[in-house]
């Protein structure tokens, strides 16, 4: 279904800078060469009917609607397949035009049911509006002919529905399902009369190789392919346009609201970051808003082992903030802390390390960040002064050689990788490097040029050999190099980066990477004109993460790949706001803008600003937070919008910190594992129910809209700020964009942002004096530090290795139904494509252990022990095994080890020797997880017994 | 001495029981201890004699007509004379007047030779042609294609010439030329009998097309029920690659240029050239729209040749002989010679390979012997299912594509399907409606669903409801298909259809219908 017919121009927007004029019924318009005449009309205000056609998609010209005149040809061409040329004259209305476009008209309503005063799309239906334009008013071939009025409905994906009776056969759908996802799930099914639409081979929707992107669903003019939403509430009133909360691509949608429910989320097709594009997630799993479980009352306890008790707000914080000061008192001034949220606002989180850096008076803040991608921030900002991506996402439209490194994109960021598919398509390269045969390895119509399927754990090997490749056999880009980085850094790098034990050949036994696919990838990356680097958190979490980011902002700058569209270094965010988070001071050793804290300039716009003094002092890290309330030195927390318990490594070492501390104040908006151990719960607000702004991957800041009121009252940040008054510190916000206004303040990044900016799109920072506009593409004519700096990325193996104890190398990942801890997709029927976590075991490993898919396997490290389900597939190599860690039962962190990155204590999630063996029960911490969890929902449920009585 | 056999491998003949006359030939003569080769050539059209057994003799290659399997024992012992032949001897073959009436260019070995001897194919003028290709630059090859009128020959008669130009003319690292052997036609048969006669002839057009384009790869898409036209192609593809006619540096010309043979995907629609494209690719056989012209972005977005088998096999006797020695034939700017297909109810089945300007009289009468059934022929259909039927008033046409596409009919590939006077052209109507709803790709909506509607409509007339509104919607809807189809196939489904009812409304119950002024 579309709602923006009344804009669509027809056909995509031609990118050639040579324009062409012509006359459409006698008004002059200039298009560039290549728009096609039907384009050229919508532009010059004129409205040709059409059915087939659609800005997004290729002109197909089937419908046959938009025929026109055109002097000095013959019959009457398509005006969506015709270009514009200089000089034509085209009439778009004429008796005879209107006769076949009535008559065209009439054949469709023949095959197509009289039912528009009860069909769903009553009103926001395109076949509807053009029997009207063509001004249709019988049926001459009656209703009595073959037709597919009876066709069956199919209803399988939860979200939509395919009603095939209502079928145009347009092809929009199969055609968005090939050029705007690239999944190629639909097809048309027969010929002639009976073309059918149908997924794969006949399947349902659910069974076929659909992704539930639900671009056919956007696509589709009529009510075929519907949202179950749309059909149960119909056609929505309002909409507002807001980002998506999921992942770092940062989608832009439209929440469309009927009342106060929000009926569907369509997405943007003006949205930068997303061109018009969605996945399953943004598009439809946003059900968990209104879900059951949210928490809508503020609650308190004094033990975990109490019953929740339900509380006003007032009385939670001031609680809350009577424990934080006893803490203090007792245990000292840095025995609290806080954790900023990367699900969270940008404004939400700035507030949060203010009330811990300005309320409690130290540096104790940190973020997720910390688990996932803080190697990524050093590493940059070492090599290039900036702690983030180089490039906006359009720049892959682009790129002739993407390397993607340790990233599943069409799981995780989907919506980027169907645009890299796009890219893919049109002929650009491939080369991945992965432990794990991952979709874009060989997809539809896309196939990797090389697969360097390395042993986890020896990233930083393989980063050296490409470079050692790429200088030795002289492929560097010389000019580049003398013109934009450091010398003395690059002759030092090049002494050690030269030498032969960086070769390919002598690593080959350490990556397992054949030394001539290797040597064959190098050349491909350094001889293109644009390559791009994209990676994720197989970079990130590894004992060598910021080694490897060091390692792939060398390769990049080695080969001039730079400060130009198409090119760059992309780290593909894991969380809607991570880069938001960090941009915002989250960490303990950095204020607003990644200035370190023992800058006593910057220290002092702070405080001048805050009227506070700042501790010079850096706080603690979470994994420092952790292990200083085993000791008593960190008793109480302040975590919003995180899920420690689940997401961070070692979960048992985790839950007895918790279990440790006098004060955990949780706020989220589910009872999330974290919060089972805390004593005060403030409820937290969704991102439909208030305003500020996510910052993505591509340092793209992008408004958030209030769709509809809190459920528990209270933004997020309308918390925070009660809270630091409790605390003693006042705050007196009444909307968030006064803080962003502080934040512009006191950022130099920033100067330029505000709501009001905002409000005309999304801008990419930095936005200041310099760049007004933001700035899509970094490091154009220089690096933020002046010259880029090569740094040494000696390779050091892991200390976690394989013994003959510990076998197999368990690595991780995320599908792309599910959303990393799953709080929020476990609650939307998302679980219909993925209901549990499964091992993945290579079909070798699995016989060797007599395990079949679907046993029960347990799963054995140094850490801890956990039980799945097996599945075996060759999508892993022989050695490793994988798994997703969607499902707090899972226990996926159980196994995981304290090993973190050397310069910023991420997590080695990526790398945890295991044994793999048949198993009949669950483990016991998985018993005690189920006990545990029982206890605390029946502790929340007493909560709201409470009040009932 | 050695008898020297000839029998037929064409399909038409093995059709016929050649192939254990052939059999029957050898067995007999090992029997009877004779010295009998048996060659097994192409068929040299005269379809309604086959199988057509000849025997090589001092004057001439003398012909049996329809030998059957018990005529063999009597031919072998009367050493394939007269008087064992129970009357089927026809005399010497040459001499037969329905072939020597004809300007046989492009089927000039077609019967004579075996198919796969490329010997034979030189001794009989083979690869002149493209012996003078070999001194030319492409630009002077097309321009000899452009002087010499050729038009295509799978129906839409575009200059082949202008085509060729407008690829040599496209910058490109790789082009190609894809040969149109997708004959789908109702009563069409002569690429098949190129394929299966003289295949060499289509290899050597389709060379010289790559030489003129610069293309170094081409695909022949064979209609997949062509089996014995696959046999006798992959043969011929294999021993022109042996004898160095394909593949690198051809005949030392430093060029290249190989065809690959694909099978095709079983649909009409895959014979309209975008589609074919699309079906070539791997993908579903749908229509294309134009531009881009294949031409220009054809196969793999490449520019492209894309010419019917007639086409590419009339180029090898243009650059032999000249484009004026090819001009001289034919009428206005139809030039040259059409290899016309008689079928249907006439007497004399076959291939009539004619200059442009016979008329349908002469093809019918003379060639055809009128109609099988030895009742009047009422109306014949040109240029297969989309063609338009023509009255018997009209049968002094001259072959001709702008005489014809004056009086609303088309030539198309040159098959002539021939009705007697008990067929029923409502039924026809209908029929050309019900093809078109079988056959269409089903992308543009007049087709897809206008010609379900059409067949439902003419029903409708012919159960007498509602008949002259009826008659007029189908006028509607012919009008309505005719000008918004995305193809030929929707776009020219209304010829037949206007023309039935045109020509033929008592056959409607219709009063003469002034409306249909349109067909």
């Amino acid at each position: 279904m579309s709602t923006t017919v009344w804009r669509d121009l027809g056909t995509p927007e031609s990118p050639s800078e040579n324009f062409v004029e012509l006359l459409v019924d006698g008004v002059p318009v200039s298009v560039p060469e290549g728009t096609s005449v039907l384009r050229a009309a919508s532009e010059a205000g004129l409205s040709i009917p059409k059915l087939c056609a659609t800005e997004s998609l290729e002109a197909f010209g089937s419908c046959r609607l938009c025929l026109v005149e055109i002097e000095g040809r013959r019959g009457y061409p398509a005006s969506c397949t015709t270009p514009a040329e200089s000089g034509m004259v085209v009439r778009t209305q004429t008796d005879k035009l209107a006769k076949i476009r009535r008559e065209v008209m009439e054949l469709y309503i023949s095959d197509h049911p009289l039912d528009c005063l009860t069909c769903s799309a009553n009103g926001d239906c395109e076949l509807q509006d053009m029997a009207g334009v063509v001004g249709l008013r019988d049926v001459r071939y009656g209703m009595s002919g073959e037709n597919h009025l009876e066709a069956k409905k199919d209803e399988s994906n939860p979200y939509f529905t395919f009603d095939a009776s209502k079928c145009i056969v347009c092809s929009r759908c199969v055609r968005a399902c090939e050029e705007t996802q690239g999944t190629f799930a639909l097809t048309i099914d027969g010929r002639g009369f009976g073309s059918t639409v149908s997924a794969g081979m006949k399947e349902s929707f659910l069974e076929s190789e659909c992704v539930s992107c639900g671009a056919c669903v956007s696509a589709c003019p009529t009510a075929t392919l519907m949202e179950k939403s749309v059909i149960e509430q119909g056609v929505p009133e309002r909409s507002v346009k807001t980002t998506c909360a999921y992942c770092g691509v940062g989608c832009s949608f439209k929440a469309e609201v009927k009342g106060n429910d929000v009926v569907r989320m369509v997405p943007d097709a003006d949205g930068k970051a997303n061109r018009g594009h969605s996945c399953v997630k943004g598009r439809f799993a946003f059900g968990y808003a209104t879900h059951k479980d949210r928490i809508t009352k503020p609650m308190i306890r004094n033990k975990i082992t109490d019953p929740w008790k339900e509380v006003s707000w007032e009385e939670a914080v001031s609680y809350a903030a009577s424990q934080f000061k006893k803490i203090q008192k007792k245990y000292g001034k840095s025995a609290v802390g806080g954790i900023t949220s990367s699900r969270c606002t940008n404004e939400e989180t700035y507030l949060v390390q203010k009330l811990i850096r300005a309320a409690f008076g130290n540096n104790n803040v940190d973020t997720c960040a910390r688990v996932c991608h803080s190697p990524t921030g050093y590493g940059l900002k070492t090599t290039m002064g900036e702690s983030a991506g180089t490039q906006d996402f359009d720049s892959v439209m682009h790129t002739d050689v993407a390397i993607v490194i340790g990233a599943n994109p069409t799981d995780g960021h989907p919506v980027f990788a169907s645009r890299l598919k796009k890219r893919l398509r049109q002929g650009a390269k491939l080369i991945v490097v992965d432990p794990r045969k991952i979709d874009l390895v060989d997809g539809p119509h896309v196939k990797a040029s090389h697969h360097l399927k390395l042993m986890p754990g020896t990233n930083v090997a393989i980063v050296n050999s490409l470079a050692h490749v790429i200088y030795t056999e002289k492929l560097h880009d010389i000019e580049f190099i003398k013109e934009r980085c450091d010398s003395n850094e690059f002759d030092k790098w090049v002494s050690f980066i030269g030498q032969d034990r960086n070769s390919p050949e002598e690593l080959e036994s350490v990556t397992g990477v054949p030394a001539a696919d290797l040597r064959e990838a190098a050349r491909l990356y350094a001889n293109c004109k644009n390559g791009a680097i994209y990676y994720g958190l197989g970079v990130t979490e590894h004992s060598q993460g910021s080694t490897m980011v060091l390692g792939i902002a060398n390769l990049a700058m080695l080969t001039g790949n730079l400060g130009r569209t198409g090119v760059g270094v992309n780290p593909l965010r894991g969380q809607n706001n991570v880069q938001g988070a960090c941009d915002m001071g989250s960490f303990p050793h950095e204020l607003p803008g990644y200035r370190h804290l023992s800058d006593s300039v910057t220290r002092e716009l702070f405080e001048r600003e805050w009227n506070v003094s700042i501790s010079p002092e850096p706080g603690f890290r979470i994994p420092n937070m952790l292990d200083a309330a085993h000791s008593d030195e960190f008793m109480g927390i302040y975590v919003q919008g995180e899920d420690i318990a689940q997401s961070d490594p070692n979960t048992q070492h985790v839950t007895s910190a918790l279990e440790a501390m006098e004060c955990v104040v949780v706020q989220d908006i589910f009872l999330n594992e974290t919060a089972k151990y805390a004593h005060v719960i403030l409820p937290g607000a969704s991102f439909l129910e208030k305003d500020g702004t996510f910052t993505n991957a591509e340092r793209r800041i992008s408004r958030i809209r209030k769709v509809m009121e809190p459920l528990a009252g209270k933004a997020d940040w309308e918390a925070t700020v009660m809270l630091s008054n409790a605390l003693g510190y006042p705050m007196d916000y009444t909307h968030p964009s006064q803080i962003m206004d502080e934040i512009a303040r006191l950022t130099p990044t920033f100067t330029g942002v505000s709501y009001e900016k905002l409000d005309e799109g999304s801008i990419q920072w930095p936005c200041n004096d310099e760049a007004p506009d933001g700035t899509p593409i970094m490091h154009t004519s220089e690096f933020v530090i002046g010259k880029g700096r090569f740094v040494i990325t000696e390779y050091v193996p892991t200390s976690e290795r394989t013994t003959r104890k510990f076998p197999l190398i368990l690595t991780t990942g995320r599908i792309l139904s599910q959303y990393n801890v799953g709080a929020q997709t476990r609650r939307t029927e998302n679980v219909a494509w993925h209901d549990e976590d499964r091992l993945e075991i290579h079909p070798s490993d699995a016989e060797l252990r007599g395990v079949k898919t679907d046993d029960w396997v347990g799963i054995r490290s140094r850490a801890g022990e956990t039980v799945l389900r097996a599945y075996v597939t060759d999508r892993v190599q022989p050695g490793v095994v994988y798994t997703t860690f969607h499902f707090p039962e899972s226990g996926a962190n159980v196994i995981t080890t304290d090993n973190s990155d050397w310069a910023t204590n991420c997590p080695e999630f990526k790398v945890t020797a295991v044994q793999v063996e048949p198993v009949t029960q669950p483990t016991e911490w998985q018993k005690q997880f189920q006990q545990f969890n029982e206890q605390q929902l029946d502790l929340l449920a007493q909560a709201t017994e409470s009040e009932r009585v | 001495m050695t008898t020297k056999i000839y029998i037929p491998r064409d399909s038409s003949a093995i059709g016929m029981g050649a192939d254990s006359v052939a059999k029957q030939v050898l067995s007999v003569s090992d029997s009877l201890n004779k010295d009998v080769e048996v060659v097994r050539n192409g068929s040299r059209g005269l379809v309604w004699m086959e199988p057509l057994l000849e025997v090589e003799t001092e004057s001439g290659r003398k012909g049996f007509a329809n030998v059957a399997v018990d005529d063999v024992e009597g031919l072998v012992k009367s050493d394939f004379t007269e008087a064992g032949s129970r009357d089927k001897s026809v005399g010497l073959v040459e001499e037969v007047p329905y072939l020597k009436n004809q300007e046989r260019l492009c089927f000039a070995r077609n019967g004579i030779t075996n198919p796969t001897s490329i010997e034979d194919y030189i001794e009989y003028g083979g690869f002149r042609g493209l012996n003078s290709a070999l001194d030319l630059d492409g630009k002077s090859i097309v321009d000899i294609v452009t002087d010499s009128g050729l038009r295509g020959r799978g129906g839409a008669a575009f200059p082949t010439g202008i085509k060729w130009n407008t690829v040599l003319n496209c910058q490109a690292d790789q082009k190609y030329i894809v040969c149109n052997a997708d004959e789908g036609d109702s009563g069409t048969f002569s690429d098949r009998m190129t394929m299966e006669g003289d295949p060499f002839a289509l290899i050597e057009g389709m060379t010289i097309a790559a030489f003129a384009v610069d293309a170094t790869k081409g695909y022949l898409y064979l209609r997949s029920e062509y089996p014995h036209a696959e046999e006798v192609f992959s043969d011929a593809l294999r021993v022109a690659r042996d004898k160095g006619y394909l593949g690198k540096d051809i005949r030392g010309s430093r060029r290249s240029f190989d065809i690959e043979l694909r099978r095709a995907a079983g649909a009409y629609i895959c014979g309209e050239e975008t589609s074919l494209l699309e079906s070539l690719e791997g993908k579903r056989g749908l229509v294309r729209a134009k531009p881009p012209l294949p031409a220009i972005s054809g196969l793999f977005g490449q520019p492209t040749v894309v010419n019917n088998v007639i086409t590419f096999s009339s180029v090898p006797f243009i650059l032999a002989n000249g484009a004026s020695a090819y001009k001289n034939y034919g009428m206005g700017r139809s030039t040259g010679t059409l290899p016309i297909q008689l079928a249907g109810n006439i007497k004399h089945g076959g291939l009539v390979e004619k200059a442009f300007g016979v008329t349908l009289n002469e093809l019918l009468y003379d060639f055809g012997g009128g109609s099988a059934s030895g009742k009047p022929i009422r109306t014949v259909q040109i240029g297969g299912p989309l063609g338009a039927y023509i009255p018997e008033k009209d049968f002094n046409l001259k072959l001709d594509y702008e005489t014809f596409a004056a009086a609303g009919a088309m030539i198309g590939h040159g098959g002539i399907v021939v009705f007697d006077e008990t067929v029923n052209m409502a039924s026809m109507a209908r029929f050309a409606m019900e093809f078109c709803a079988i056959e269409s790709c089903g992308k543009c909506t007049p087709c897809r669903i206008g010609s379900t509607r059409g067949m439902e409509t003419i029903d409708k007339i012919i159960s007498g409801e509602n008949r002259t509104a009826n008659a007029e919607l189908i006028e509607t809807l012919c009008d309505t298909m005719l000008h918004g189809s995305l193809c030929a196939l929707g776009g020219m489904i209304p010829f037949p259809v206007l023309s039935a009812i045109k020509h033929f409304p008592e056959d409607f119950c219709l009063e003469s219908h002034a409306a249909m002024a349109t067909a």
